[in-house]
């Protein structure tokens, strides 16, 4: 059996940033690139499916399309216990929303055709929560999002599921497979990569795919490929709380000051 | 049934296009973010453009009167086999209901059921897609969704040149269900059946409160991540203990079951909606647990990270260390 997973290296904003000159989006040095957190749980979800496995060999294999940068991601995801990495780039993929890049995971998914492919029920980032679901759109592929979840038996030709509704209520559903999943936080518990694995990791080889190797146009990917485009990023109004300053003692005083005025007010005033 | 029963006008009146809703419905009863997209329709509508809602389950029918609004003019209802939500009737519908209606705009709520549909339908078609929406606008014939960015520290405005239809998830609690009932015309689609490769089997209850009715609480104190480990649970359940507070924690808290589920806000937590005074301690601030609480008036967010992305939703911010800042509201609170 053979798991897919789709990670993304995502982009946290610095404390202090600036807008790209173009306006369209924030300047690269000011952005802290680290594995998409909801991608480590789906990770995790099938190292354990490996792990748990008894007579079925299982693999997992980790696809990111990004840049070199990107590398840094894959092995942390091979130090987690990945058996192979895939990263997929060339300047043509600059600029593709999630519908763009699941064109490459779609190819890549035709490629080593695995029974299950895990992402992430979303980024940290941009939070689009679209990348999986439209993969598996392009594969015409079962789906099912946000997982909290999961047993199947490798080898088996279903699995069931839990999806988390609003409201913390949950859903139990049944897929046939293949099927693409997206995880949610809380499914499991990430494990750390031990040292061992990271040096481990450092050495192994990570597979990089052109667009050709894997038949995906041109046109597919960046912003022909997109579904939208980016007109500009700007800086929200009302983007910043009143920030309380001064001493621990005196920011306590304010708080408590808060509290206080606020609770009158709710208890109308008898307070 | 032949076809579109009530929509064959339609396809004669060239140039009439429509806004189409899509409703989302669980164990018979409508979902409230439905009717949000009604308000958000009317904003964008162009002249003539009808506002259309689509109905797509196995008793459809049920549920006209509850999407019988003013501002919608029309009701597609589309029967399926599935009670309950399943990707593939629901896209089959849905692929369908957008084939025939030709929509300027599709509109569904940005919710856990549309995060396993609404991109699936746009990757298929190519149509114009963004999703967690919250601003949408027309300039000119064209039309601008704004979102966020950066785990919600920079608004993004974009645009679908080309795009004859654009899907769009829109964000909850942004737009106001529309006040009075309106008459809209009903008709139906009918739709070949496909096979289910995705079934529901059951609705779990999220466990029962341990003691107390989050929804019900005014004044919740809030612990994240920073709390650092479970040993310092008790540090702030004596501190919400001595403000009044009842004590609530983020999404991370209760997955390593430091506190039970019951107390988890946000989104995918329990709703808050009695909530008036917020403080949130050592919370970052993940986008369901800021889209979950940005209702509340008065949120003050203290946090040792200057950066973290709950100071653009809370009224006040105070960046210092939680733990001081727990013994220093003790100490001057008695």
């Amino acid at each position: 059996m053979k798991i897919l997973v789709a990670v993304k290296q995502v982009a946290a904003l610095d404390e202090d940033f600036e807008i790209r000159a173009d306006g369209k989006d924030v300047e690269a040095d000011f952005l802290l690139r680290d594995l998409n957190e909801w991608d480590d749980f789906a990770l995790e979800e099938a190292v354990r499916i490996k792990e748990a496995s008894a007579g079925t060999p299982v693999e997992v294999v980790v696809v990111s399309v990004g840049p070199d940068d990107a590398d840094e991601t894959l092995r942390k995801c091979l130090a987690k216990g990945a058996d192979r990495a895939i990263r997929v780039w060339e300047e043509a993929i600059e600029g593709s929303d999630p519908i763009a890049i699941a064109h490459v995971l779609a190819a890549v998914a035709r490629r080593e055709a695995p029974e299950l492919l895990f992402a992430g029920a979303q980024s940290s980032d941009h939070a689009f929560a679209a990348t999986g679901i439209a993969t598996a759109a392009l594969l015409d592929w079962a789906h099912a999002a946000v997982l909290t979840q999961l047993s199947v038996s490798p080898g088996a030709r279903t699995a069931r599921f839990r999806r988390e509704l609003e409201g913390g209520l949950l859903h139990e559903m049944e897929t046939e497979l293949p099927a693409v999943l997206t995880i949610q936080l809380g499914i499991n518990t990430p494990r750390y990569a031990s040292l061992r694995a990271i040096k481990q990791a450092a050495a192994k080889p990570i597979e990089l795919l052109s667009l050709a190797e894997l038949s995906v146009a041109a046109e597919a990917v960046g912003e022909a490929g997109s579904l939208s485009r980016v007109r500009r990023m700007y800086l929200p109004e009302k983007g910043r709380a009143e920030m309380i300053e001064g001493s621990i003692e005196s920011q306590a005083q304010r708080v408590l000051q808060i509290i206080r005025k606020v609770a009158g007010e709710s208890a109308g005033g008898a307070a | 049934m032949s076809g579109m029963s009530g929509t064959s006008g339609t396809s004669g009146t060239s140039g009439t296009s429509c806004i189409l809703i899509i409703a989302e419905h669980r164990r018979g009863e409508l979902r409230a973010a439905t009717l949000e997209l009604v308000t958000a329709a009317q904003g964008i509508r162009r002249a003539g453009e009808k506002v259309a809602v689509a109905l797509i389950g196995a008793a459809p029918q049920a549920l006209v009167a509850a999407v019988s609004v003013a501002g919608v003019d029309e009701i597609v209802t589309v029967q399926v086999a599935a009670a309950e939500f399943e990707p593939d009737p629901v896209e089959a519908a849905l692929h369908a209901l957008i084939e025939a209606r030709r929509p300027s705009v599709v509109l569904v709520p940005h919710s856990i059921d549309a995060f396993g549909y609404a991109a699936a339908i746009a990757a298929k078609k190519s149509y114009g897609f963004s999703s967690d929406v919250f601003q949408i606008e027309r300039q000119a014939e064209a039309l601008i969704a704004t979102r966020g960015g950066y785990g919600q520290k920079v608004n993004i405005e974009v645009e679908f040149p080309g795009k004859s239809i654009v899907l769009l998830t829109i964000r909850g609690n942004v737009y106001k269900p529309p006040e009075g009932t309106g008459a809209p015309s009903v008709s139906s689609l009918a739709v070949a059946a496909v096979p289910s490769r995705v079934r529901s089997l059951a609705f779990i209850e999220p466990p029962p409160s341990d003691d107390v009715d989050m929804t019900a609480a005014e004044f919740i104190l809030s612990i994240g991540r920073g709390i650092g480990e479970e040993a310092n649970v008790p540090k702030f359940r004596e501190l919400a203990d001595r403000l009044g507070a009842t004590l609530g924690c983020s999404r991370p808290i209760a997955d390593a079951g430091w506190l039970p589920k019951s107390r988890q806000v946000g989104q995918s937590g329990k709703t808050a909606s009695a909530c008036k005074l917020y403080i949130a301690m050592g919370i970052s601030g993940a986008i369901q647990h800021l889209a979950g609480m940005k209702h509340v008036s008065t949120i003050i967010a203290i946090n040792s990270d200057a950066a973290a992305s709950i100071f653009s939703v809370a009224r006040y911010g105070v960046v210092a260390d939680i733990f001081e800042m727990a013994d220093a509201l003790q100490e001057r609170s008695s």
